[in-house]
């Protein structure tokens, strides 16, 4: 399927988990096509990077479930720091921890699971639907009860997959792209490569195959899809690239020019203008 | 042995950030920064050789390689796993703070209004899960009253004052390490102290630099380098990038 036939299934008010971490295998080619569609009001759950801030630059974004948003190489993402310090966007902001065990949960289909994250920190503070629980055995300890984070969808990029939905991650990082899926309801994993499942393991440990097919709904074959964020070792991050874009989304003079040059017209529009070079 | 170069400021500061990691033995050290990197590898490749050490992304280093390097690996340790660790407790992160009030609490999240923030950072990270679940250390390059404030806006790292209770079973904050000195939280109602003061800084320095009173009994000097410890620095970070972070 494509990236739009995928996006398609999206409705305003959906609930979305992003996969990847920071500016790392994040699913672009699917958040570029949710930049295309009119999806509006989106809650996402993301270990954030460029996706939380370009979904916010399109104003797609009604509340964000988050530990952080970063560029990695560039500490703060400005396009999110702009829609925070504009009210533009509501927050869940917890602990890294916590959004993984919410996610566990939701996978587990458990209304909570305990963590210690979080206690006496101000993410309870602003956060007043978090409760705690207190362990029923004799240490009597309070916890933390990470309700869970139901997705209505989940968005991931890995490196390999079939067309059944067997996906395999090649770098050093799985980040948390099975449980993204497991905690969704209907699931789209894009890909560097479509290829055929007895090729999935040729040259490859079998461990690398994160999602199996009962996690997938849908598979999309989309290069570059990641860009430009990392997709090691298919590719690193464009560091030139993602500069351009943080300078960009610094300065709202410019970020039409960004805007109209990369974001104006399809994938293959996108890939077009990125290989061919920066306005600068 | 003896060196020819005198120590830098930098120099005394990425010692003093070894020094956070003395007796740690076989626990995860996770320096977020240049600073805590180089003093972390200093300190495996000196009195800590046990500590395990990450290259920020997914792997353990078996050896102590110059910042930016290769190095052999000798573990796997992604994300999903870190957050093991940290629960574990086999860990000591020591993490920046935008702000980091006279308790420790330490502030990553947002300036102003939690709602409508003034400046919005990065979100409270693992800060809230790291300080309630093993020791934490903080290192700041620019001692101010704007880093060092009577109240932080946010609380993304726990400090003493909020671990009560369950939050306060294995809450640590050990240390905070800066351009002018090194603090600690040794004092009864565990408020911040001033434990020494880096060579050519007064105590009344760190004083007008910090928001709230400072207890100061007993303040000495940090300790420089040892000559072979100023050819290791200059070993782990031979393009000097720590003399950038902390100049003087």
């Amino acid at each position: 399927m494509t990236a739009d036939q995928a996006v398609e299934q999206l409705h305003d008010g959906m609930t979305v988990g992003i996969g990847g971490w920071g500016s790392r295998r994040k699913p672009m080619a699917l958040v570029r096509a949710i930049l295309r569609s009119d999806v509006r009001d989106l809650t996402v759950v993301s270990f954030g990077g460029p996706d939380v801030g370009l979904l916010c630059a399109a104003g797609r974004v009604r509340e964000l479930v988050f530990g952080f948003v970063s560029l990695d190489s560039i500490p703060y993402d400005p396009w999110f720091s702009r829609a925070r310090q504009a009210g533009d966007i509501a927050v869940r902001e917890m602990d890294e921890g916590m959004v993984v065990v919410g996610l566990r949960a939701a996978a587990q289909r458990l209304p909570f699971l305990p963590i210690r994250a979080g206690l006496g920190s101000d993410v309870l503070t602003y956060d007043p639907t978090l409760r705690t629980v207190r362990s029923p055995y004799d240490d009597g300890e309070e916890l933390v009860a990470m309700p869970a984070l139901r997705l209505d969808v989940a968005l991931v990029h890995l490196n390999r997959a079939d067309s059944h939905g067997n996906a395999s991650y090649l770098g050093p990082d799985p980040y948390f792209d099975d449980l993204f899926c497991m905690a969704a309801d209907r699931r789209f994993v894009s890909c560097e490569q479509v290829v055929p499942t007895e090729q999935l393991t040729a040259g490859v440990a079998p461990q690398a195959l994160l999602l199996n097919r009962m996690m997938v709904d849908g598979v999309i074959e989309s290069p570059n899809g990641a860009h430009f964020t990392s997709c090691v070792p298919d590719y690193g991050r464009d560091e030139a690239f993602q500069r351009e874009y943080a300078a960009a989304a610094t300065d709202l003079e410019a970020w039409p020019a960004f805007a109209g040059r990369y974001l104006s017209g399809t994938e293959a529009d996108y890939q077009a203008a990125v290989t061919a070079g920066g306005s600068a | 042995m003896s060196s020819t170069t005198e120590p830098t400021r930098a120099d005394v500061c990425a010692v003093a950030c070894a020094d956070l990691f003395a007796g740690a033995g076989e626990i995860l050290a996770s320096p977020m920064g240049t600073m805590p990197a180089i003093g972390a590898r200093l300190a495996r490749l000196t009195f800590a050789p046990d500590l395990l050490l990450s290259d920020g992304e997914a792997y353990l280093l078996a050896d102590v390689a110059p910042l930016g390097a290769a190095s052999p690996v000798e573990g796997w340790l992604p994300y999903r796993r870190v957050f093991d660790v940290v629960a574990w407790g086999r860990r000591h992160v020591v993490m920046g703070a935008n702000q980091i009030d006279r308790f420790g609490n330490q502030n990553i999240s947002c300036i102003g209004d939690h709602t409508i923030p003034s400046r919005q950072m990065f979100g409270s990270r693992g800060a809230p899960g790291n300080t309630v679940n093993h020791r934490t250390s903080y290192w700041v390059p620019r001692h101010s009253p704007r880093v060092f404030v009577e109240r932080v806006d946010v609380v993304s790292g726990v400090g003493y004052d909020h671990a009560t209770g369950s939050a306060g079973r294995f809450h640590d904050v050990h240390r905070v390490v800066t351009n002018l000195a090194v603090l600690d939280f040794a004092t009864a109602d565990r408020s911040m102290r001033l434990v020494s003061v880096h060579p050519g800084v007064g105590v009344d320095d760190v004083q007008q630099a910090t928001s709230f009173p400072l207890a100061v009994d007993g303040v000495t000097v940090t300790r420089t380098p040892t000559g072979d410890e100023l050819r290791l620095l200059n070993v782990l970070d031979p393009k000097g990038l720590r003399n950038k972070e902390v100049t003087r």
